[in-house]
């Protein structure tokens, strides 16, 4: 990313996350806002993939919800996100895990990082 | 002074404190030394002119090197008349501090070139159909008018042609962030012309 873009959207980072890499699973607070209140929903998935630099780095989160694979790509330095939490370290071999879209249950698994 | 000679430093993202994503164009604005004051009495009409940015003296051409000389300033890159109701002198300077968060501003820069291009890109046709037997005319504009009756062209039949390279104005971009230390401003929206382009921006009521 364009080094005086990266300087002047420095303030914007959040630095609270900890950090997680493709494989891993968290679980993301989102803040949902509802008429006037704020609620946290949290969304607990596989990382598949984290792209972009500085301030466009988003991470995606793949879930299977009652059966169906559900994907959601946030933006890592939104404020929307309220917390981050590594549930399990994961180990893979790619940075990119697209290829578990093709894989059910016990194939999809991914194995533990110690 | 409602306007600032600024270079255009390209597009990002940032955020609100509620959280909407808002794509922003970061423009370094000023600072801009008044190289001239034209006044009703001596020209006819009132207008503050701007000088920006940095040039070597030995880069700048004769006549310039003269008029900065008289003004007693440094060569400058860029040099522009704004209309401004305030009173001003040889030697003020104007900075971001002019602009504040939420005000409307007016961006005009030059579009980036692009070239001859067909009618689709330049004037947004939708070119020709892919089925029922068409052939070779996906992209074409079709037709471009009658036949012996009248034997031309109307004038202003939109073409392939040249586009790009042309001053274009933007109104109404909202001033999302002003940076004085640094000289920024953060615009919403995009803004014409290229990264490093130079763009002129005045406040809007």
């Amino acid at each position: 990313m364009d080094k005086i873009l990266h300087e002047a959207t420095k303030s914007y980072l959040q630095t609270k996350h900890p950090e997680f890499r493709p494989g891993d699973r968290v679980a993301v607070d989102v803040k949902v806002v509802e008429g006037s209140r704020t609620r946290l929903q949290t969304f607990e998935g596989n990382v598949i993939a984290m792209s972009g630099a500085g301030i466009n780095r988003t991470f995606t989160v793949r879930k299977i919800s009652e059966g169906v694979g559900v994907e959601r790509i946030f933006p890592l330095h939104s404020p929307s996100i309220d917390g981050i939490r590594v549930v399990r370290l994961g180990k893979v071999r790619r940075a990119k895990l697209y290829y578990l879209r093709k894989l059910r249950g016990k194939a999809a698994r991914i194995k533990e990082r110690r | 002074m409602d306007s600032i000679i600024g270079k255009k430093l390209g597009m990002t993202r940032i955020f609100d404190d509620v959280g909407n994503d808002l794509p922003v164009t970061v423009i370094h604005a000023g600072p801009c030394t008044v190289s001239q004051v034209k006044t009703t009495e001596r020209d006819g009409y009132r207008a503050v002119q701007l000088a920006f940015g940095v040039r070597k003296l030995k880069n700048t051409p004769k006549p310039l090197v003269g008029h900065f000389k008289k003004a007693g300033i440094e060569p400058a890159r860029v040099v522009k008349e704004f209309q401004s109701s305030a009173e001003h002198k040889i030697g003020d300077v104007v900075t971001v501090d002019i602009f504040s968060e939420g005000d409307l501003v007016k961006v005009v820069g030059r579009t980036k070139g692009k070239g001859f291009t067909g009618v689709m890109k330049r004037h947004g046709f939708h070119g020709g159909r892919a089925s029922h037997g068409k052939k070779d005319q996906l992209r074409a504009g079709g037709s471009i008018g009658a036949s012996s009756d009248p034997s031309r062209v109307f004038p202003g039949r939109r073409m392939a042609g040249r586009s790009g390279n042309a001053r274009r104005t933007v109104t109404h971009l909202k001033v999302v962030k002003v940076i004085p230390e640094s000289n920024q401003i953060f615009v919403l929206g995009a803004v014409p012309g290229p990264r490093n382009g130079t763009v002129y921006l005045t406040k809007q009521s």
